[in-house]
């Protein structure tokens, strides 16, 4: 799965299976703090994962 | 999971809404907050402070589509690898919505960007910035009725618990989904639509219309309590969502009585030098502006 930290603005290829909370919990990001993003799709904290999506996950705090 | 409304894909969950459903939704808390606090009516001219940011595009978004007189002022405050791209964000949002905003600079109002005075003084930029963003906000808002700010849930129960744990007296003033209400008129009115929204939802809601693509991030914003204060109000949201809106409608059921502590700080004298409102003989702005040799 290809994961593109918004804030970080960084790339990730990690192996995973499970719902978004629990890549959520993986990857050490809090939940309230993004949105995920798939396919421009906006991805709720239940939906399953199946392993090949690309996923965006977007900073909700901006700065400034 | 399903939206509660529909039988389209849910967005959000607790309530679970569709995106048409949660677009609804959060439009209809605006307007429930301007009428809730009678923040303003369409007769009146509003003035959106605007940063180019999700929130205060909202506001914008929103008002105008709600009807309302507005018009955007942006502040340039001069800091690199951020302004000019929210800057950008705004023309082109101005653009597409057809909103027309103005932009003052702090480098043709002081002759000095805010990353030239942050080389020459160890004060806080963020404090720098909040205290000049506030004296051109005052000058260039008189023709209007009310300035209308991004503020959103998360931000006001951050500044709540800044004030509790610093005893920042001086945030009390600006606390409130209305602010500026003096009697002797040298205040314009400060309001707050987005009040009872999360920073969550706003950009949820930037995301889903599409009014904002890009990341820009303060290259300042890191370094502030504010932003610690941020990070442990979302820890604790996570683990007992309502954390933030309890703490707000804590607030609001004890307006009066809190805000009063701070009234004494915030009685109104004019700045002789600049003749904004000031707590001092001289306002904070000007106070810096002489440090720093600038006036
Ligand atoms: S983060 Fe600080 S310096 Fe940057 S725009 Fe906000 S207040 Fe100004
Ligand atoms: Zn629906
Ligand atoms: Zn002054």
């Amino acid at each position: 799965m290809e994961v593109l930290i918004e804030k970080e603005n960084k790339k990730k290829n990690i192996n995973f299976r499970g719902n978004v909370r629990e890549l959520l919990e993986k990857l050490d990001i809090n939940p309230e703090t993004v949105i995920i993003i798939s396919n421009d799709q906006v991805l709720t904290e239940d939906e399953k994962l199946e392993g090949d999506e690309k996923i965006k996950i977007l900073s909700v705090v901006s700065g400034g | 999971m399903k939206c509660n409304l529909c039988e389209k894909k849910a967005v959000i969950l607790n309530p679970s809404y569709c995106k048409e459903h949660f677009i609804d939704d959060f439009e209809k808390k605006v307007e429930e907050t301007i009428k809730q606090f009678n923040l303003f009516n369409k007769n009146e001219k509003i003035l959106v402070a605007t940063s180019g940011g999700k929130d205060s595009l909202t506001v914008l978004h929103i008002l105008k589509k709600l009807g309302y007189n507005v018009k955007g002022l942006l502040i340039d405050e001069g800091i690199k690898n951020y302004r000019e791209y929210t800057i950008d964000d705004m023309n082109e949002f101005s653009k597409k919505y057809d909103i027309d905003f103005v932009i003052k600079s702090f480098e043709e109002e002081y002759s000095s960007t805010l990353d030239d005075i942050t080389k020459k003084t160890t004060l806080n930029p963020c404090h720098i910035c909040g205290i000049f963003r506030r004296q051109l906000l005052n000058k260039y808002s008189k023709e209007y009725d009310v300035i209308a700010t991004g503020h959103n849930l998360d931000d006001e129960a951050q500044s709540i618990l800044m004030n509790l744990l610093k005893s920042q007296t001086n945030l009390l003033s600006r606390l409130g989904p209305i602010t500026g209400l003096k009697k002797d008129d040298k205040f314009t009115r400060r309001v707050k639509p987005l009040y009872l929204l999360s920073e969550k939802n706003i950009r949820l809601y930037t995301f889903l219309l599409g009014l904002k693509n890009t990341f820009t991030e303060c290259p300042y914003s890191s370094s502030s309590f504010r932003n610690e204060i941020s990070i442990m109000l979302n820890e604790l949201e996570n683990e007992n969502q309502g954390t933030k809106s309890n703490i707000v409608n804590h607030f609001l059921k004890n307006q009066d009585k809190i805000k009063k502590i701070g009234e004494k700080e915030g009685s109104a004298n004019l700045c002789y030098i600049c003749n904004e409102p000031s707590s001092g003989k001289i306002c904070n702005a000007c106070n810096i502006l002489k440090e720093l040799k600038l006036i």
